[in-house]
């Protein structure tokens, strides 16, 4: 290692000049027998051709290096290149053995292999070595990382690398060195840094790891360092997945804000109209993979108006046949409604079958961005948040800022004023109940990226959407929002404590016991009321 | 001189109604009996076990409808979470039907199989004594009024009412199902309580055992019904549709509706019990799915269709929806919901009365046909 490490800063300073094909002679010892052979093999040849060598050392690692007679062949499924050239050979030679290596050669290669893409021009591929190098680094690869880091311009990965620099450093002799890297290890994050870390302050039989008190005491304040930040992180995590739920939870319940909160209607079929949106996704997704494949990745737009309007048109209709005579009888809108919801679902299961069908995540909602270690914010999740804020936005807007809205407001208000000075009450009504209906259905397509998609899924939503329009209050929007995601980040912080199913009992019976104590919700309007 | 309570019980129905009792009396005990036991089974006559089941089961529901109807039909407040109670009374029961199986199980335990399959040495504190019948019996009433009792207590108290108290009832039962959906909660799990082989000794699949539980049930229901017609003709009853009609009234002249709304809504909860009681012998099986959000709400429409605010409707309504549940779903299973579904939206718009209503303004119909024009105004009412 020492070896490579120091030819390595040879090669650096000398800036070796850049070569199309690598010296065969370079090469045929890489498929000697003798593991010494190899690993000097490898030294030279990261110092003697570092751009080229990445590949043929690459596919030593990955046990993809074959020998055939003479000349070494690097193999890719079907395909054969020859690993001086880097040249497709065709057709692929028949007699070829792969060259194996054992764990100590394994060992040495991937060091040489990071050292090597540590002083890649690419960022991406230095930021990955240097990950690495966190969790490998010893002491013979400090002058290599003492190079990098004199070299390295990048921040993020100055960081990482200085990180890698204490650990190895944690193998020196010196303890005035050993302290220093163990203070500066506390720095991390990083749980693994903390693995590390604990044997410095346990003993092995009755002698202690860490010959040095003060290393000992040093690496126990880094430890606790780092647990407090994982504690942290943990919890931070944790308040995330909470907001994640409790903005599923909003989109859920805003449109039963307005359709139960704003107009009273109790609609059990809320669940249904999710699904009619879920299912709108689907469509979409079909739609493009037959007629647009190449736009594939950007069905989730379109399926967003087709989802609102999917599910406003079925909530016109529902209003327009069943709600509008019922009105001011909510016990009897809630059983109708709940026959509704059995119609749709069985229509559902008629149309696209019992079975779940599959709606997938475009591409650029896949993956996450990492805030720490041990903290991962899914692309998707963060997403839908996003979403959730822009349809609460958009509602608001057009509750207090449309003419549709004004009169939606008057007529809660006061039904007979507002139609006495002109307002179509009538028309108001349905428009209303549409633009809730709508909201669910975007929260269907929200949903449809995180969820099982299937005729059974609305089901599921309607005691949850239910609580958060109940907790927070009926006739407003601020109840809702808070409701909701106070909702999400408590139930995901009892999660972490008792399981999701006693979790979600204990909400339950939360909201029981609090509505028990404040039964006009959270943001009870002000007023007197004796009978409502 | 106060009249004695057996009198004014007896006069609580009219002798039309006590015939019709009488008749069905009589056919539960006596004819169901020799139909099903004495005829051979060539008889045209003969009652098929299929029968005996599907119709000891509606008379549980039935039973059940009649108590949603007291809370529902005569308080005005609709309870989304008689499922519970009715799931409460059956699990009660189906423990003690698990104790008898005794050591005839698979494991040959003492206790019941989903335990030991739980690695459970003992059984839980609150099973304890489930091998008795007096004691499960006990279980099967006092639970359910006690949990209905406290919720009901702080529910009214806080004048939680209308859509807010079905959602939370609702609620409730959701919670429950996730709790006994739980492996480690001592309730079976998915599977609940099933494989029962015995009841009080007997066989529980012998012919004799059916028809007792038959008759049981039959029994129940015409004293749920003679309870429920007595309480709605008494004093109480009036206060309590009173509660029903003007809340805030009622409380100004001088009552607390709190005890009213208590006493109908714990009773109704027992009559459920009860009837969960006598439903899981008679189906041989209880799980958590009793309690599913559906279920309770198809329990209102038992109701709705049937006819509220009168106490034969329920017993009309169970059976008619029960027996085209049982008809759809053998012969086409994909229509089932989208009957039910009409039948919700049905019900609620065209048929404010239920079927019973339907009758009563078609006899009025044809009596405004035939003479006078003053029975309009009472059969638009009506």
């Amino acid at each position: 290692m020492r070896t490579i490490g120091l030819l390595l800063c040879g090669w650096l300073l000398s800036a070796a000049s850049v070569q199309a094909a690598i010296d065969p002679s370079l090469l045929k010892p890489l498929a000697s027998e003798d593991s010494d052979t190899k690993i000097m093999a490898i030294a030279a040849l990261a110092q003697a051709a570092p751009d080229e060598a990445l590949p043929v050392l690459k596919a030593l690692a990955d046990n993809a290096l074959a020998v055939s007679g003479e000349r070494l062949l690097i193999v890719d499924g079907e395909r054969v290149f020859d690993a001086a050239s880097n040249t497709e050979i065709k057709p692929a030679p028949v007699a070829r053995e792969t060259i194996g290596i054992n764990n100590r050669v394994r060992r040495e290669l991937s060091g040489a292999l990071a050292a090597l893409r540590l002083f890649s021009a690419e960022r991406e591929v230095r930021w990955q070595a240097a990950q690495e190098l966190t969790l490998s680094a010893d002491a013979k690869m400090l002058p290599l990382l003492d190079k990098a880091l004199a070299a390295e311009t990048d921040s993020a990965i100055r960081a990482r690398l200085q990180l890698a620099h204490a650990q190895a450093s944690l193998g020196s002799t010196d303890a005035g060195v050993r302290h220093v890297a163990v203070r500066a290890l506390g720095e991390s994050s990083d749980p693994n840094v903390r693995q590390l870390l604990i044997p410095l302050t346990e003993k092995r039989g009755d002698a202690w790891i860490e010959p040095d008190s003060a290393v000992r005491a040093a690496a126990g304040t880094s430890i606790r360092a780092i647990e407090q930040r994982l504690a942290w992180a943990d919890n931070l995590g944790r308040a995330f997945t909470g907001l994640s739920l409790g903005s599923i939870l909003l989109l859920a319940a805003l449109g039963l804000a307005i359709t139960y909160g704003v107009m009273g209607v109790i609609n059990m079929a809320h669940g249904e109209l999710l699904m009619v949106g879920a299912y709108s996704a689907w469509a979409m997704q079909s739609v493009f993979r037959a007629y647009l494949p190449s736009a594939l990745d950007w069905y989730l737009l379109a399926a967003i108006p087709v989802g609102f309007l999917a599910a406003a048109l079925v909530g016109v209709l529902m209003e327009r046949i069943v709600i509008r005579h019922l009105y001011g009888r909510p016990l009897e809108t809630l059983l109708a409604t709940w026959g509704i919801s059995l119609f749709l679902m069985q229509v559902a299961r008629t149309l696209f079958g019992a079975q779940n069908v599959e709606v997938a995540n475009p591409v650029w909602m896949a993956g996450g961005i990492e805030v720490l270690p041990n903290l991962m914010l899914p692309w998707n999740r963060i997403i839908i948040v996003a979403f959730s804020i822009a349809v609460l936005a958009a509602m608001w807007a057009i509750l207090n800022l449309s003419r549709l809205g004004m009169f939606v407001r008057a007529v809660t208000q006061n039904r007979a004023m507002a139609g006495c000075v002109g307002v179509p009450t009538g028309r108001v009504d349905t428009l209303a109940f549409g633009l809730g209906a709508g909201i669910a259905g975007l929260g269907g397509v929200a949903l449809s990226q995180i969820a099982n998609v299937g005729p059974d899924m609305g089901q599921g939503y309607i005691v949850d959407s239910f609580m958060v329009v109940v907790l927070g209050g009926v006739g407003q929007l601020a109840g809702a929002v808070w409701a909701a995601l106070g909702l999400g980040v408590f139930t995901k912080f009892l999660e972490g404590w008792t399981g999701a199913v006693v979790a979600k009992i204990v909400v339950l019976v939360f909201i029981i016991i609090f509505i028990q104590k404040r039964p006009q919700g959270l943001f009870a309007l002000k007023g007197r009321f004796v009978e409502s | 001189m106060r009249t004695p309570f057996i009198v004014r019980l007896g006069r609580s129905f009219d002798a039309r109604s006590w015939q019709l009792v009488g008749l069905f009396a009589a056919f539960a005990l006596v004819a169901v009996p020799v139909m099903h036991l004495l005829l051979p089974p060539e008889n045209p006559l003969y009652l098929s076990t299929y029968f005996i089941t599907l119709t000891g089961k509606i008379l549980c529901y039935a039973i059940v409808a009649v108590a949603m109807d007291l809370i529902w039909g005569y308080g005005g407040i609709l309870s989304l979470g008689h499922g519970l109670f009715f799931a409460l009374g059956g699990y009660a029961f189906g423990m003690y039907l698990m104790r008898q199986i005794g050591r005839d199980g698979s494991y040959q335990s003492d206790l019941p199989d989903f335990m030991v399959f739980l690695d459970w040495k003992e059984l839980p504190w609150f099973w304890v004594g489930s091998d008795s019948f007096l004691w499960v019996a006990l279980l099967v009433l006092v639970v359910p009024a006690l949990i209905a009792f406290v919720f009901g207590y702080f529910a009214f108290r806080s004048r939680i009412r209308g859509v807010y108290f079905s959602i939370i009832t609702q609620a409730l039962t959701y919670a429950a199902m996730l709790l006994f959906f739980r492996n480690e909660t001592g309730f079976g799990g998915n599977n609940g309580f099933t494989d029962f082989k015995r009841i009080l000794g007997f066989s529980i699949t012998a012919p004799e055992t059916r028809v007792v539980l038959f008759g049981l049930s039959a029994l129940a229901l015409i004293g749920t019904l003679l309870l429920a017609r007595y309480l709605v003709t008494s004093k109480f009853g009036r206060v309590l549709t009173a509660i029903r009609d003007a809340e805030s009234r009622v409380m100004f002249i001088g009552y607390n509706p709190l005890w009213y709304k208590l006493f109908v809504w714990t009773l109704s909860a027992m009559l459920c019990a009860i009837a969960g009681a006598l439903y899981v012998p008679q189906v041989g099986i209880i799980n958590p799915s009793e309690m599913s959000v559906a279920n309770s709400i198809e329990i209102a429409i038992w109701v709705a269709v049937g006819g509220r605010g009168t106490l034969i409707g329920p017993v009309i309504g169970a059976f008619i929806v029960n027996l085209a549940k049982s008809w759809f779903t053998v012969s086409f299973p994909e229509y089932w919901l989208f009957f039910l579904g009409t039948l919700f939206i049905v019900a609620t718009l065209y048929l404010p009365q239920g079927v019973v209503g339907l009758w009563v303004r078609l006899r009025a119909g044809r009596r405004r046909d035939e003479d006078a024009p003053m029975a309009v105004a009472k059969g638009a009412e009506a």
